[in-house]
């Protein structure tokens, strides 16, 4: 595969309005099927609290989850890769989720940690398609390297995750254990993987271009809009259809649940023009 | 005296030069740009009826009040059922503050949700003619609560009593999502004698409504309220605000309002939202046995369309705002619906002739079933979007 791909910008955009309204009935039809998401969640029984909250909160919206963790709970199940290593667990994860994908075609990447709101990430990736290979999130630089930050969530269409597991194979574009000094963070490992496959990490933004994966928690990102725009701090602040945030308690994401889900002012629509509808055996939704 | 060939290697590591600094300013510009948020720009899609207002042409300042001119709008939204409850619905909103606390504390109340009410009016202690604040003559302190309360109603009953229908009480904080309250008070007229807010129970009859969640009175409440006071029926009888006030509504024969939805949630909050969804108060709290109605805890304590809560620092505030008004779920159907009120026309001065007005509403709001009017597509006459498409719509 050439690196000339078909979007050789770093950003992704979600789709304007114009461009949904000119979907015809079929395609709508045949985009919402194809938007189903599996959620790789990288859980550990330290962060037990984090991984509750996940389970018991927006991991609920995913059309399929695998939930793999560094060693075995009794508190919850999940798929023991017995791996300890960070890098490794990671890229078992991935190619289980690869080979037991089923009919999806999108894969979000995230710890307990973070926040998602899926129906956003799928609104970001309506008109995408993922046989082409989309790798997205909060788009981060590292000297040459460009990378999306793992904490912000990290997505691949099936294109990319294929490429993915294929570069698994190859010890040398791609080693599996990685010698001390030269270790980098998974996300940074995994953008290296990816750029030897011709795929290159994007920033996911709004149809403002306002970045929707966020690595920080709303109330740092708003204590931030205060002292930078302290006479418009929401319109400085953070996108309306914004995906994940990170850092925030438990307790803090039950009551972004709350937020996002149920709490809204009377008599104000939008008509998007597709429905999606609350989980079952579900009451914080 | 330079030779030739001298100056051409000057002129050559000058070029050089310039073109590597740049290379590395673009580089360094492109990857902020890149990382940082960027300012929203507001939609140019010239289809979606309603722009963002900006904070300047919101308000008209006059009599140390702000008159609301225009609704807020969000980009891309039909709000054209809030903004009917918005003509329909009007309420004066007064907000207790101090002086030491304008900048702190009540101009986060302006900049967030006040920014609904009709006519906003900040009470102190001391008149302040920019903010705008009104100076009730009073000291401050929890003590001097109910004087400021009882100066504070007296108040925008004289001066403003023919410019709204309801009049709510609030503190700098308590965040109140005036929309929602406007649905509670849609299927009441302002000649009701009754007010609404968190409904307590101890010390009265009829129970009083907690002052921090803050409180709403129909404009026959009020007038009872200062004729009360006038024929000295009611008295500054305790500090304590908000049980002295539901005492005295009882005297003037104001009955206290059941504010729940109807799936009997709870609206109006006295506590943050954390700790409604997610705290489990001790049995020997004071809170369980005060509470009117059964207290739910975890998700049920609170309703989708809750009107208020307490306790809201600044930071809060804006999140608060960005959780209502901000922040969504793309297509997302929510649960609960809940049903649309049947509009009480007042006759006063409508814009429309009298026929053409009647009409707009008859179509437009519907008294539906309890919580199925799931398709919002029928009611909305001026829906811009095609209906929803896809295999995973329903259509009722």
């Amino acid at each position: 595969m050439t690196e000339e791909d078909h979007h050789h910008h770093h950003h992704v955009k979600a789709p304007s309005k114009e461009e949904l309204r000119s979907l015809s009935d079929t395609e709508m039809q045949k985009l919402s099927k194809q938007i189903e998401v599996y959620c790789v969640i990288m859980v550990q029984p330290k962060l037990l609290t984090h991984w509750a909250a996940a389970l018991d909160t927006w991991s609920k919206h995913c059309d399929k989850s695998g939930v793999y963790t560094s060693e075995n709970s009794k508190a919850f199940d999940a798929i023991d890769l017995n791996e300890k290593d960070n890098w490794t667990r990671l890229r078992k994860a991935l190619k289980h989720a690869f080979d037991n994908a089923g009919d999806l075609r999108w894969f979000f990447v995230a710890q307990p940690t973070t926040f998602a709101i899926i129906e956003n990430l799928k609104y970001l990736l309506l008109t995408k398609d993922p046989s082409e290979p989309f790798y997205l999130g909060k788009l981060m630089k590292s000297g040459e390297l460009e990378y999306v930050a793992y904490d912000g969530g990290i997505v691949l269409s099936y294109e990319a995750l294929k490429r993915l597991v294929h570069v698994f194979e190859d010890k040398d574009k791609c080693p599996e254990h990685v010698g001390a000094l030269w270790r980098l963070n998974e996300d940074k490992q995994l953008a290296m993987c990816l750029k030897y496959t011709g795929v290159f990490a994007e920033n996911g933004e709004d149809i403002h271009g306002k970045g929707v994966f966020n690595s920080q928690s709303i109330y740092t990102l708003i204590k931030d809009s205060m002292n930078n725009n302290p006479t418009n701090v929401l319109e400085g602040c953070c996108s309306d259809m914004a995906v994940t945030f990170n850092g925030m308690s438990p307790n803090q994401m039950q009551v972004m649940m709350f937020g996002v889900y149920r709490l809204r002012p009377f008599g104000h629509d939008f008509h998007d023009v597709l429905a999606f509808y609350p989980p079952e055996g579900s009451d914080n939704d | 005296m330079k030779t030739p060939r001298s100056r051409v290697f000057f002129y050559v590591g000058f070029v050089v030069g310039t073109l590597v600094l740049h290379l590395f300013l673009r580089q360094i510009w492109y990857e902020t740009s890149r990382t940082l948020p960027q300012t929203y720009s507001g939609d140019k899609h010239t289809d979606d009826q309603h722009q963002t207002v900006e904070e300047g042409n919101i308000w008209k300042k006059e009599r140390s009040a702000l008159f609301n001119l225009q609704h807020p709008h969000h980009t891309g939204e039909d709000s054209s059922m809030a903004d009917d409850l918005y003509k329909n619905v009007r309420i004066l909103c007064w907000v207790m503050t101090a002086p030491q606390n304008l900048e702190k504390k009540a101009q986060h109340v302006k900049s967030t949700w006040s920014r609904h009410c009709n006519v906003l009016v900040f009470m102190s202690s001391l008149d302040n003619p920019d903010f705008p604040a009104v100076g009730l003559n009073t000291a401050e302190g929890r003590d001097q609560l109910y004087w400021k309360t009882i100066r504070a109603f007296h108040y925008v009953y004289e001066h403003h009593g023919h410019e709204a229908d309801w009049f709510l009480k609030a503190d700098d904080d308590t965040y109140v999502i005036v929309d929602n309250l406007r649905l509670v008070l849609a299927n009441h007229t302002p000649d009701e004698p009754i007010y609404f807010g968190r409904r307590f129970k101890p010390y009265t009859k009829q129970g009083y409504m907690s002052g921090g969640a803050g409180y709403v009175l129909s404009k026959e409440a009020l007038r009872r309220f200062v004729a009360g006071f006038k024929s000295k029926l009611c008295t500054h009888t305790t500090s304590v605000e908000d049980l002295a006030m539901g005492q005295c509504m009882e005297k003037v024969g104001v009955q206290a309002g059941d504010s729940r939805d109807t799936s009997h949630r709870e609206t109006f909050h006295p506590f943050v939202p954390e700790q409604h969804l997610t705290a489990k108060f001790p049995k020997s709290f004071w809170y369980w046995s005060y509470c009117y109605y059964p207290i739910a805890e975890g998700p049920n304590c609170c309703s989708d369309v809750s009107v208020s809560f307490h306790y809201i620092d600044s930071l809060h505030m804006y999140l608060l705002e960005y959780y209502t008004y901000h922040l969504r779920a793309f297509g997302y159907t929510y649960r609960y619906q809940p049903p649309v009120p049947k509009v009480n026309i007042i006759e006063k001065s409508v814009p429309l002739d009298d026929t053409e007005g009647q009409k707009d509403f008859a179509s437009q709001v519907k008294v539906k079933g309890n919580g199925d009017d799931v398709s919002s597509v029928d009611k909305k006459e001026n829906a811009d979007q095609p209906p929803a498409a896809g295999s995973s719509v329903d259509k009722q």
